[in-house]
């Protein structure tokens, strides 16, 4: 087997691991939170931006490629800082018991 | 540094993610875990910056920063209730970044000597096709939840034909590109044809469906990083990309079961154009009462349990601080309140828990469908504020009901229920709904807001 066959095969296999950890850790998420489950993985395919930086950050571009990657780590960071800020935000909210305080909040924010 | 030592890198970025949402399990330490996978997605960008070292630094750094203080400031800004929006958004980018960079590794690696190896071309390919799709798509679930466009459904004669032609062609553009033919305007086609067939196949698609429509995106996103990361050759990619598509592919199947209907008819069938027909069958009989806030608010002081049953209605008015302010109310008078959410309710997966985790209602007091319906039999009063099809009793009963079969929160059962409505303008299904008709519901005319805030006061009057 080739070097790169070799590599494939290995890239299938966390491929098909990270799927069935996918299921099985979000099985375990209750109804409460889809919400920021789905903001949350939302923030995760941020990811992207490694790969957008690797883009952009290779030698020797054409104007082309300069300006798709530039466009690529733009899109991808707006993905990332809002994905994991909005989730934050959401997750803050979620309160077993109300902070002690006297007037009711409401009409609040 | 070294290959290896950022690959190890990369590793402990994995972990932070899959403790991430390991940590979702439990709403009292979520957020903790969603800060350890801020912190791991932070080393993941420095490891790959000093991988890369001191080419187009800066031009990744103004990237970073358009980018980023777009995303800081749409996300700090943004209200509560545009949270389904501002989820597609950035769901949007993600998948429109991933297609981006198939296009700039294909515009690399044609001018090699040599076809480029079969499964990075797939890989550029499947990419591109889904990561175009997902943004085109979000951008239309965006400009739908925002009312840039109109809610409903749009269709015309032949749309599933025409789209499936645009999808058949994009198609047939990757294959002949994976097949060896060395032309990267294969790619731009493949591109143009998946950014139409995603506006095309979101627009049909009405707003009640969002939840299905919004979680799918979100799978395909991650799908088409997955992808990215077998073009890079970047395990981090792979993973993480893939743990998102299996979570948003589940997610998607959850709410698919639990509206009782096949993805396939949820995303084809441009629900809620069934109108005129439906409405016919429907076999209750029967006037509709209308009550005062006065009325309901007697019935509220003296009532042992309340159960509030919000729905997309109680969003759009904003209500969820004027409801929570009723709860409050009411409990300082003895009288037990829960809230009982439909898997299905508003615009997305879990939305009404989080309007009301915002309006400060403990969780605890959010009950999921069946713990709900256990309890509809000894409540008093349902309280049924901007909810329509998700208490529908036609999903149980009547076999002509296009909802037939979708699991409802059974507020029937309960002693009394009071329905908080606009008008009687059927709801965004355009079905008639019979539960307003039966001897035991009244309705409350007007705006969610108002009303809620009426009841208040006459509460507070007694």
């Amino acid at each position: 087997m080739s070097g790169h066959g070799a590599l494939l095969v290995f890239e299938v296999t966390i491929l098909v691991l990270a799927i069935f950890l996918g299921f099985e850790v979000i099985s375990k998420v209750p109804t409460l939170l889809h919400t920021p489950l789905m903001s949350g993985t939302n923030a995760i395919h941020g990811i992207v931006i490694v790969g957008a930086m690797i883009v952009l950050g290779l030698p020797d571009k054409s104007t082309f490629m300069w300006i798709v990657g530039f466009g690529a780590v733009v899109l991808a960071s707006a993905n990332v800082v809002g994905g994991f800020v909005v989730t934050d935000r959401m997750l803050e909210m979620f309160k077993k018991r109300e902070p002690p305080k006297k007037e009711d909040g409401a009409g609040g924010s | 540094m070294g290959a290896d030592a950022t690959r190890l890198a990369y590793l402990v970025t994995i972990v932070t993610f899959i403790l991430a949402l390991r940590f979702l399990s439990n709403p009292a330490h979520a957020r903790r875990g969603n800060q350890i996978g801020a912190a791991g997605m932070i080393g993941a960008i420095v490891v790959t910056w000093i991988k890369i070292g001191t080419t187009s630094w800066w031009a990744i750094a103004i990237g970073m920063l358009i980018g980023g203080g777009f995303g800081a400031v749409a996300a700090r800004k943004v209200k509560m209730t545009a949270m389904p929006q501002m989820v597609a958004l950035f769901n949007g980018v993600g998948g429109g970044a991933a297609a981006l960079i198939a296009l700039s590794e294909l515009h690399r690696i044609l001018p090699e000597p040599g076809a480029p190896k079969v499964d990075i071309s797939v890989a550029i390919a499947l990419s591109a096709l889904i990561g175009s799709i997902s943004f085109a798509g979000s951008m239309v679930a965006f400009a739908k939840l925002q009312e840039l466009i109109g809610g409903r459904p749009i269709t015309y004669a032949g749309q599933q034909v025409v789209n499936g032609a645009i999808f058949a062609a994009a198609l047939a553009a990757g294959i002949a590109l994976v097949a060896g033919v060395q032309d990267e305007w294969l790619l731009w086609a493949l591109i143009g044809g998946s950014l139409l067939f995603g506006v095309l196949f979101v627009l049909p698609i009405g707003g009640a469906d969002m939840p299905v429509v919004i979680s799918l995106l979100n799978a395909f996103t991650g799908l088409a990083v997955a992808a990215g990361g077998f073009e890079l050759e970047n395990n981090v990619l792979i993973v993480s990309g893939m743990l998102v598509g299996a979570s948003g592919t589940l997610l998607t199947l959850m709410m698919g079961r639990a509206m009782n209907r096949s993805i396939t008819n949820v995303l084809f069938s441009a629900f809620g154009q069934i109108t005129a027909g439906a409405g016919a069958t429907t076999t209750a009989t029967g006037a509709v009462r209308p009550t005062t806030a006065d009325d309901v608010a007697v019935m509220l002081a003296y009532a042992q349990k309340v159960v509030v049953v919000p729905g997309y209605g109680m969003a759009v008015a904003q209500a969820q601080h004027d409801v929570r302010a009723l709860a409050d109310l009411l409990e300082s008078r003895g009288v037990e309140v829960t809230y009982a959410i439909h898997p299905v309710a508003g615009r997305m997966p879990g939305h009404m828990n989080v309007l009301l985790a915002e309006a400060n209602v403990p969780y605890p007091a959010l009950k999921e469908m069946d713990e709900a319906n256990g309890e509809f039999p000894r409540t008093d009063v349902s309280l049924v504020i901007g909810a329509n099809d998700v208490v529908n009793p036609d999903a149980r009963s009547n076999q002509g009901s296009p909802i037939y079969g979708m699991p409802i929160l059974n507020v029937d059962q309960s002693k009394a229920v009071i329905v908080l409505k606009r008008s009687m303008n059927p709801g965004f299904a355009g079905i008639d709904n019979p539960l307003f008709l039966e001897p035991n519901t009244m309705m409350l005319f007007g705006d969610a807001k108002e009303s809620v805030a009426k009841l208040t006061a006459a509460v507070k009057a007694l």
